[in-house]
């Protein structure tokens, strides 16, 4: 068990800042994912944690140890940088058995450690084969046992999934939940898929150009954007954005779009500018007239579970997931009912999620400053 | 603008059979997607229309005539290929216009200034003009490729997965730019592709494709709703359908019923006595979809719930009577 705390952490390079100031409580047990775009200092900041770059700032400690300024193998962490990465010229006992016969652990320790290993990913039966010629899924699983033989106090991995096929990212995410289900293993997982952060992870951190914007479970992340960027950013298609047409006070529990009203969770916050905020399955098609707006249907995709039917409001394009019963027709008059519970709110001019009834009554898993 | 009919295509390479008495009807202005894993026949069928190929036997008409000896040009169809083939000293302009400069066309330089341009502005690549095609990103080639094909107004486009190089973003972006721009010309397309998800949003009409044969032919709704076969059902939908064995059904369905098909999305929970109790594997609020555990065999729930269920955890889900698809041994729909 291990927990991980970074404070106030920064990295310069010459005249570029790749993280500022981040501090975050990377809680003992969970898989978390740092999730932004490329350049975003996700990267950097697990390298930081890993001891392959030293910051600039601030500091790292993992279960109340210093470890801001040691060696990457003085911190008891593993880095596992890409899943397949494998001695083909070795059979799968040797593969497994490698990172431990360089640490200097027993042979009956070995033995031991790598049976253990291969029960867990249930590979025992292949212990005596070789690497090439092993099917997919297989290698997979023997390249995880390379890292989890060591039984680190955490592990690390930047983007290890990104180089397969999407068939194959999909089973490995199912085959790396499972093994932290077992293991319990404090893991910090770095990529720019938001598919795999919010399939894996326990919380998600989303950073952009190099702050850590929010810090939540998926669930917070998804209903609670804490700024404009995280609810463009996750999501497909992303969160519907509606310019709101008056100033809000609080209490308010309706905002003026396009002449019409939509009602919204009790206001916590006054904001001269405010956008309303909606997932494009928290929309309703319902009858020309009827609803709080109202629009003309513009495109529509079907994708056979459900379609997503682009609508032309007075406030803008406004995408609506409908369920596969609902046929939208191209250029009909439709109109719009919103989920009222499943609205936010955000300040215009800060960009930040505007508090109200219900994001005040969410409470964040997670730690971040 | 064309309506094209293909009848007892055969076509093999060398040992290789690529084709076996294709048959194909494609109206005029249809989007027409060939959807298939690859080895299919996709492309080979794509390049008998185009005039690149030979059939061994059979009949190709473009609007009723015949063209099945005619030399490509003859056949005036715009080939957009997976991988972009531009000029790479050209600039941008250049090769979106070279199309037209054909001495054949004798099209005056500021009709091909205009066309370039409208193209240009419709891919959003206005802006890049003036360079060089090789200074390009991945994805603005691309686009030059499909802009390529798109200033010519042929009487066919034919597009063999031409966004398939793209990243996801990307993609969604161009899918919906040539939905809306075949929508506006009324151009017959015929494409290519191994991604249902670009099969169900761009096609009028799509024919599931395998071994060289055509499973079946109808609209995105047609064969999502009634496919004929196992086969098909898989082809379609993500996550896939659910293939469950006839045995937790007993008694309820006809004996010739070997397995029983749901969509994810038909999946419902259960109360405390009904249904069957499956162990969470994995859930994602962003997909909106928990693939759990029962007796060994995968289900997948698309469910639209605030909050995701715990991986472990355990859950029951029906399978309501009315959305199931029967099939037999061979995989075949019972009929209903």
């Amino acid at each position: 068990m291990s927990e991980i705390r970074i404070q106030n952490l920064q990295k310069r390079f010459a005249d570029f800042t790749a993280v500022r100031g981040s501090s975050l409580v990377l809680e003992s047990g969970k898989f978390v994912v740092l999730l932004g775009p490329s350049g975003c200092g996700k990267t950097t900041t697990l390298r930081m944690i890993a001891g392959l770059e030293y910051p600039t700032g601030g500091s790292i400690t993992l279960d109340d140890q210093d470890v801001t300024y040691l060696r990457p193998r003085e911190r008891d962490i593993a880095m596992v940088f890409q899943l397949f990465a494998l001695y083909p010229h070795m059979g799968v006992r040797d593969n497994l058995e490698f990172p431990l016969r360089n640490e200097g652990v027993s042979r009956a320790e070995i033995d031991r450690r790598v049976q253990e290993v291969a029960a867990i990913l249930r590979i025992e039966h292949l212990l005596g084969s070789r690497v090439t010629g092993l099917a997919g899924g297989d290698r997979q699983r023997v390249a995880l046992g390379r890292a989890i033989v060591r039984q680190p106090k955490a592990f690390l991995m930047d983007e290890p999934l990104g180089t397969l096929d999407a068939e194959f990212r999909e089973l490995m995410c199912v085959e790396l939940r499972r093994l932290h289900d077992r293991l319990k293993t404090t893991t910090v997982f770095v990529t720019h898929d938001q598919n795999e952060a919010m399939a894996l992870a326990d919380h998600i951190v989303v950073m952009n150009e190099g702050e850590i914007l929010q810090a939540d479970d998926p669930h917070g992340i998804y209903s609670f954007p804490s700024c404009l960027f995280v609810a463009r950013f996750i999501g497909r298609p992303p969160m519907n954005l509606l310019k709101v047409d008056a100033p809000v006070v609080r209490g308010d529990t309706g905002v003026r779009v396009a002449s019409g009203t939509i009602d919204v969770p009790a206001v916590e916050a006054p904001s001269p500018s405010v956008l309303l905020g909606v997932r494009p399955e928290h929309v309703r098609l319902r009858a020309p007239g009827e609803g709080s707006l109202s629009g003309r249907v513009q495109h529509v995709e079907y994708f056979g579970s459900h379609w997503v039917a682009e609508v032309q409001t007075g406030a803008g394009p406004l995408k609506v997931l409908a369920d596969k019963s609902v046929r939208p027709v191209l250029q009909e008059q439709v109109g719009l009912a919103f989920d009222t519970q499943r609205v936010v709110l955000f300040d215009a001019a800060t960009e930040r999620l505007l508090p109200s009834a219900t994001t005040i009554a969410h409470q964040p898993s997670m730690r971040h400053g | 603008m064309a309506s094209i009919s293909l009848h007892g295509i055969h076509k093999h390479f060398g040992d290789i059979v690529a084709l076996t008495d294709l048959q194909l009807e494609i109206a005029d202005g249809e989007f027409f997607v060939l959807l298939g894993p690859s080895g299919a026949g996709k492309t080979t069928t794509l390049r008998i229309i185009a005039g690149l190929e030979q059939p061994e036997t059979g009949l190709v008409r473009m609007d009723g005539e015949d063209v099945t000896t005619a030399a490509p040009a003859q056949r005036d169809c715009a080939f957009v290929f997976q991988q972009y083939s531009l000029y790479p000293h050209l600039t941008v302009f250049d090769n979106l216009a070279f199309p037209l400069r054909a001495p054949l066309r004798r099209i005056p330089e500021g009709e091909i200034r205009q066309r370039v341009e409208r193209v240009a502005a419709t891919l959003h690549i206005e802006s890049k003009l003036q360079r060089k095609a090789t200074a390009l990103s991945g994805g603005e080639m691309q686009r030059v490729a499909i802009g390529r094909a798109l200033v010519r107004e042929p009487r066919v486009y034919l597009m063999d997965e031409p966004l398939s190089s793209l990243d996801a973003k990307l993609r969604e972006e161009l899918r919906v730019e040539l939905k809306r721009l075949q929508r506006q010309s009324g151009t017959t397309v015929v494409y290519v592709t191994h991604d249902q998800v670009e099969a169900t949003t761009l096609a009028d009409r799509i024919a599931i494709v395998d071994a060289g044969h055509i499973q079946q032919v109808g609209t995105p709704e047609e064969i999502y709703e009634a496919p004929v076969s196992v086969q098909v059902a898989q082809r379609l939908g993500s996550p896939t359908i659910n293939v469950l064995p006839a045995g937790w059904f007993a008694g309820q369905h006809p004996a010739t019923t070997a397995c029983v098909g749901i969509r994810p999305e038909d999946v419902e929970l259960a109360g405390e006595n009904d249904g069957f109790e499956c162990t969470v594997i994995e859930s994602s609020l962003l997909m909106h979809h928990v693939i759990a555990e029962h007796a060994g065999v995968e289900v997948r729930a698309r469910l639209m719930q605030g909050v995701a269920p715990h991986p472990q955890s355990r859950i029951r889900l029906r399978f309501p009577a009315g959305q199931r698809l029967l099939f037999d041994q061979a995989g075949k729909r019972l009929a209903a």
